[in-house]
């Protein structure tokens, strides 16, 4: 598994300090951050790939520094959103998995085959000429996440993956987690999601208040919000 | 069958073969022609062949009226302003001309994939390098916008919800304001995402 390290990790929004002196390494290969809305975790996620950079502090990802790499280090870590709507750019399924490899100058033989290959198995195939919007939520979520693995990453980091889905397909994405051969950071509300991760994180205000095993830390923020 | 227009719908008839290049110049001259032709009779053979087209394309009934559903309110307020101005023959003439061209240009998008359609005009626009500005970024305004269409028709369909919830459904304000916060919200979350999948690389 890859490093990703936090040292000393400040950022601050305006007049807001939305991370407070965030320092960690992650190595395990399932990672949760769990936070009450506005406790910075989707901040700290966006940090990994450079999509928000520290104020003060460096983030590193295999050794390469988010603010002087952010290109190379977003071809290692994959991305995946809350709402599949704003990540999907392309009119139909397939156009979109092919997106990122085309922009990457992956030759049009290998696109075919990667993009064929990923719907056929998160059984999206079917839809591959149909316009995007006309997937359910959970399937566009599916969709999100085939275009991501289609680049393949050596990080997935997903931001509330399952926040706009249904029970069923909550549960598909949490099966799917935890088939990825890859390392993944998990942002999410979902705490049944991280019953069989390494890691969990709890933040608050910024800040990491507990980092232990998911049950550990699952008690903590319990307590936390009681 | 919302949203169908700009569509590409699978098939494997000659149109669906053709190079993106030629179905393009191939507009180009029919909407020449279209504006050549002047009299209904002419007009209506052009429509002939447009239906024939279509035909060719297998492209059903449902998706063919998707194309030139969004003139349904213009079509005939430009018959009738026409009418007015220029006559029976003038009106038929010009409203003729602007259905055909919109339903030729749709057949266009129904039998071309966006990515083939990208990359041909990636290929026009390479003399753009020169000025400076990325054929692959000019192309991709075009995905992006064919893309939110949908999106942003979801939005104020919402939006038009809301305000019928709360009572407001005259009210402008009530539907201008969410709509344009949740549209610059989308476009903040589309351009990170681009982001995220590459596009500043």
């Amino acid at each position: 598994m890859k490093l990703i390290e936090f040292s000393d990790v400040h950022l601050r929004l305006g007049e807001r300090d939305v991370l407070c002196g965030i320092t960690a390494r992650l190595t395990e290969r399932r990672v949760g951050v769990i936070g009450a809305n506005g406790s910075g975790k989707s901040t700290l996620a966006r940090l990994i790939n450079g999509l928000a950079l520290p104020t003060s502090g460096t983030v590193t990802v295999d050794g390469l520094d988010t603010r002087r790499h952010a290109a190379r280090i977003r071809r290692r870590v994959g991305f995946v959103f809350t709402d599949p709507d704003a990540q999907i750019v392309m009119p139909t399924v397939a156009e979109d998995v092919a997106f990122s490899l085309r922009r990457r100058g992956v030759p049009k033989d290998e696109i075919d085959r990667r993009v064929r290959e990923v719907l056929a198995r998160y059984g999206l195939e079917e839809h591959a000429d149909q316009p995007a919007h006309h997937l359910s939520g959970g399937e566009k979520q599916l969709l999100a996440l085939c275009s991501v693995l289609a680049l393949e990453p050596e990080i997935i980091v997903m931001d509330e993956p399952t926040t706009l889905l249904d029970l069923r397909h909550s549960r598909r994405i949490a099966a799917l987690v935890r088939e990825l051969p890859q390392q993944v950071v998990v942002v999410t509300h979902d705490l049944p999601l991280l019953a069989d991760f390494d890691r969990v994180l709890v933040l608050d205000q910024g800040k990491i208040v507990a980092d232990a095993d998911p049950a550990t830390a699952i008690d903590h923020y319990r307590a936390l919000l009681s | 069958m919302r949203h169908l227009t700009g569509v590409y719908l699978p098939g494997d008839s000659v149109l669906h073969r053709m190079p993106a290049g030629a179905k393009l110049l191939g507009l180009l001259a029919a909407g020449t022609a279209l504006l050549l032709l002047g009299s209904p009779a002419q007009l209506a053979v052009a429509a002939a062949v447009v239906a024939l087209l279509y035909a060719v394309a297998g492209v059903g009934a449902a998706a063919a009226w998707a194309q030139i559903r969004p003139l349904r309110w213009f079509a005939p307020l430009l018959f009738a302003f026409q009418l007015a101005v220029a006559g029976l023959d003038g009106a038929v003439t010009v409203t003729l001309r602007v259905v055909l061209a919109v339903a030729l240009a749709g057949l266009v998008t129904l039998t071309t994939r966006t990515t083939v359609m990208l990359a041909c005009l990636e290929r026009v626009l390479a003399p753009a390098r020169h000025l400076g500005l990325d054929p692959f970024r000019l192309s991709l305004l075009l995905s992006l916008t064919l893309r939110s269409v949908p999106v942003i028709a979801d939005l104020a369909a919402r939006v038009r919800e809301a305000q019928r919830a709360r009572g407001v459904e005259r009210s402008v304000r009530a539907f201008a304001v969410p709509l344009v916060v949740g549209a610059l919200r989308y476009a903040d979350a589309l351009g990170e995402a681009l982001s995220a999948r590459g596009l500043d690389d």
